[in-house]
């Protein structure tokens, strides 16, 4: 396609205003990661008792909603947006349609999340009537500042747009390019998408219909069951949304990195395909544990749970497949000697291998939540961010830092000002993660909360297994603290390459894979027949659950109080302005109408 | 389309797992009888518990030879009754429900866990052996006290527990 152009041609020479959108996009994520990562390293050494003299441990709470909002939505969907403007207007070569648009998208999504985030801050200063401790999960009937909800619903609202402008942009590509398959990195953004449309409609509706009114006291209660339901909808698929921007990553950046190309193009379509039609009917196995819900129910969501390994795990064969294909290319032999053969010394291919690695152990600790009668063993213990500080939290997170490494210059035309620091951090990354996932699991099976400021009691003791609980808080402590360093010279080294002059020959080619798309069949690149398989799906898995839900329950709940963790007296004043408004406008509207009408009747007597 | 001979290996070992993990689940639930919390037990006014009859008084009482139900409720930021106090080498019906917010219900180092919704009540029925003294944690974040919340189960013996009046006053 633009192999020949790209070779001596970055993306920031052929694209300057799409790079800058790129680039404020990623520096938004990393902001999101400086400010989760610091209340990381005060919430490890809090709950572990290494020290905690910081903060009370009820602000506690504060910090750990701070932690998952800031690295869980902030930083993984911004940088998302950057990786995605990207690989779209690279793979199609073109720019946006319309980049005004664009820029309004980024700035619903940073000002959604700034609303959101200040509000859940608030907590910490007690002079300040309002907060959102509330988690990342939002869980009513404990209610957040609107405020905290607004904040959300913009930031989503924001996504849906770049969303639109992405498929806009694709669409333009087909008026000028008719009768050529989608390029591979499209198709995957689209596909993202779509995926990410049909989840996301769940909690916006969660919010807009339940959460927002009643925080505002418009309404007197929410069935928490309900929206407990309506957040899982989201709240599985939205782990894929983290995940396939590592994945276009891996298929589609990885290998050229590896000096191979991708094994086949059309098995990493069928793979995203696969992820739109599995990745929402299967949240209620986060709810293996909820009562009223019927068995049933949890049986199904744990069967398509089980076939999502399905994608996953051809992920991993093409993955591996396209590096050993690199690795040969450089001349490597052997049934394992080509390992010595890949390019070891670049961070952006050590980190993402590390990544990839940390995933697998990931998904065989996913093997276990998924499996619905294991799961009481480890339901809500510390096993389960064990579990996702190596999907969310490496594979991701580091896949996410060690691209940027390979990303950064092409979008600046900035060298990074030292590979060595960088090779250093994802390795240390790596080991600190080690320590502390691992550490995590083992607690969890003992029956260690998760969530807590303080997992020790008063009236018992954990048994002991795998070393005990105090042993094993050591080793969380000592994990926590390398990751926090691993983000010190992440950041501290994309400072310095900012400060660095532009140079030029720099860019860097991605290879089209060995098995192009015109092996792979039309019908992939259908996306409406997979949108509309996707949502017929997601009403199966969900229709009767959600009716069963609402019928035992009713919408607003059986009968359930409001638990507000905010000082009450502005919700009050709040819901006044609101609710006058609301009135103003309805008799400003029957004013309106009753004029016109006079007019409409004057105009027939006349 | 064509798939390397290689893949499609994978690809069925891939499936052969899938289908063992769904099998070890069926099997545990036909086999040894693990079942799930569910909706087995209808909806009940949070705000009123205490027109209740179960959980007005919550209390463990006998429900059938060597069969006792718990009723228990859990608030921000505890668990009622605490001690909740049954008979050794029986069969033990939890039924669990919130006052106010989501809680978590977990006798540690057991698989006996529950969510505990407002508005909902759970039922989780597990055998216990011999006396033994087992913490109880909340295991969901229930409001800035959360990590206070625990209580206890403890499992006595037989003429123990008939002498404590069914566990109330124990």
């Amino acid at each position: 396609m633009s192999d020949a152009l790209e070779a001596d041609q970055t993306f920031y020479d052929k694209f300057p205003a799409e790079s800058r959108v790129v680039r404020s996009s990623l520096l938004g994520a990393f902001l999101a990661l400086t400010l989760g990562a610091i209340f990381g390293i005060i919430q490890t050494l809090h709950r572990t008792g290494i020290f905690r003299g910081l903060i009370a441990s009820t602000d506690y709470y504060t910090l750990l909603t701070a932690h998952g909002v800031f690295l869980a939505l902030s930083f993984t969907t911004f940088f998302l947006a950057g990786l995605f403007t990207w690989a779209v207007v690279r793979s199609l070569d073109r720019p946006l349609v319309n980049i005004k648009i664009t820029w309004t998208w980024y700035a619903l999504m940073a000002g959604g999340m700034t609303m959101t985030g200040i509000t859940i801050l608030a907590g910490l200063v007690d002079a300040v009537d309002m907060s959102a401790d509330v988690l990342f999960t939002f869980y009513a009937p404990l209610q957040a500042h609107p405020l905290f909800y607004t904040g959300l619903a913009v930031f989503i609202v924001g996504t849906w747009l770049a969303g639109a402008d992405w498929f806009r942009t694709w669409l333009a590509w087909r008026e000028e390019n008719p009768n050529e398959r989608i390029p591979l990195q499209t198709f995957m953004v689209l596909t993202t998408m779509i995926m990410w449309y049909i989840a996301s409609s769940a909690v916006a509706a969660s919010v807009l219909i339940f959460l927002l009114p009643w925080s505002l006291g418009l309404i007197e209660s929410v069935n928490p069951t309900l929206t407990r339901t309506l957040f899982w909808f989201f709240g599985h698929p939205v782990v894929y949304f983290w995940l396939m921007p590592a994945y276009l990553l891996w298929y589609t950046v990885l290998p050229s990195i590896a000096g191979g190309r991708l094994f086949s193009d059309p098995l990493a379509r069928v793979v995203f395909v696969l992820f739109v039609l599995l990745s929402t009917p299967v949240g209620i196995h986060h709810q293996y544990l909820d009562p009223g819900i019927a068995e049933g129910f949890k049986f199904i969501s744990m069967t398509n749970t089980m076939f999502l390994l399905l994608p996953s795990l051809l992920t991993a064969f093409t993955v591996v497949a396209s590096v050993e294909y690199g690795a040969r290319q450089r001349g490597g032999t052997g049934v394992f000697g080509w390992l010595r053969s890949l390019p070891w010394r670049d961070p952006a291919f050590t980190g993402m291998m590390l990544a990839g690695l940390m995933f697998a152990a990931g998904g065989f600790s996913g093997m276990v939540n998924a499996g619905m009668n294991v799961n009481y063993m480890i339901h809500n213990t510390i096993w389960v961010p064990g579990h996702f500080h190596l999907t969310v939290g490496t594979a991701v997170a580091l896949t996410f830092m060690a691209a940027t490494y390979w990303l950064w210059p092409q979008i600046t035309n900035k060298p990074i000002y030292s590979s060595q620091i960088g090779l250093f951090q994802v390795v240390l990354w790596f080991i600190g993660m080690a320590l502390m996932s691992n550490a995590m699991h083992a607690q969890g099976l003992l029956g260690v909360p998760r969530r807590t400021a303080e997992p020790e009691y008063s009236g018992f003791d954990y048994p002991v297994a795998f070393g005990g609980f105090e042993e094993l808080n050591v080793q969380i402590a000592i994990g926590g603290t390398l990751l926090f360093l691993s983000t010190v010279l992440f950041i501290g080294n994309l400072v310095l390459t900012m400060g660095n002059p532009r140079v030029s020959g720099i860019a860097e080619t991605l290879r089209p894979a060995l098995s192009g798309p015109d092996d792979a069949p039309e019908v992939l690149d259908d996306l409406r027949i997979w949108s509309g398989i996707a949502v017929v799906l997601v009403v199966l898995a969900y229709a009767l659950p959600l009716a069963a839900i609402i019928n035992d329950g009713g919408l607003f709940g059986p009968g359930v109080g409001t638990y507000p963790v905010w000082i009450d007296a502005a919700a009050g004043a709040i819901a006044d302005v609101t609710v006058s408004a609301a009135w103003s406008l309805v008799d400003a509207l029957a004013l309106l109408g009753s004029r016109l009408l006079d007019a409409a009747v004057a105009g027939v007597i006349a | 389309m064509h798939i390397h001979a290689y893949e499609k290996i994978w690809l069925a070992f891939a499936i052969v797992l899938i289908l063992l993990l769904l099998g070890s689940v069926t099997y545990g639930a036909v086999g040894p009888g693990v079942a799930m919390v569910a909706d087995s037990e209808g909806q009940i006014d949070a705000t009123a518990l205490d027109e209740d009859e179960r959980f007005a008084e919550p209390r463990v009482e006998q429900v059938g030879e060597n069969h006792y139900a718990a009723y228990v409720v859990a608030y921000q930021f505890g668990f009622e009754p605490d001690p909740i106090v049954v008979p050794a080498n029986s069969r033990v019906t939890l039924h669990v429900t919130s006052r106010d917010v989501i809680h978590g219900f977990e006798v540690v180092g057991t698989n006996a866990n529950t969510m505990v919704v407002p508005g909902e009540v759970s039922e989780i029925t597990v055998e216990v052996g011999e006396p033994q003294e087992y913490g109880l944690l909340c295991n969901e974040y229930c409001g800035a006290g959360h990590h206070a919340m625990e209580g206890k189960l403890h499992v006595v013996p037989r003429e123990e527990f008939e002498s404590s009046d069914g566990g109330e006053s124990a």
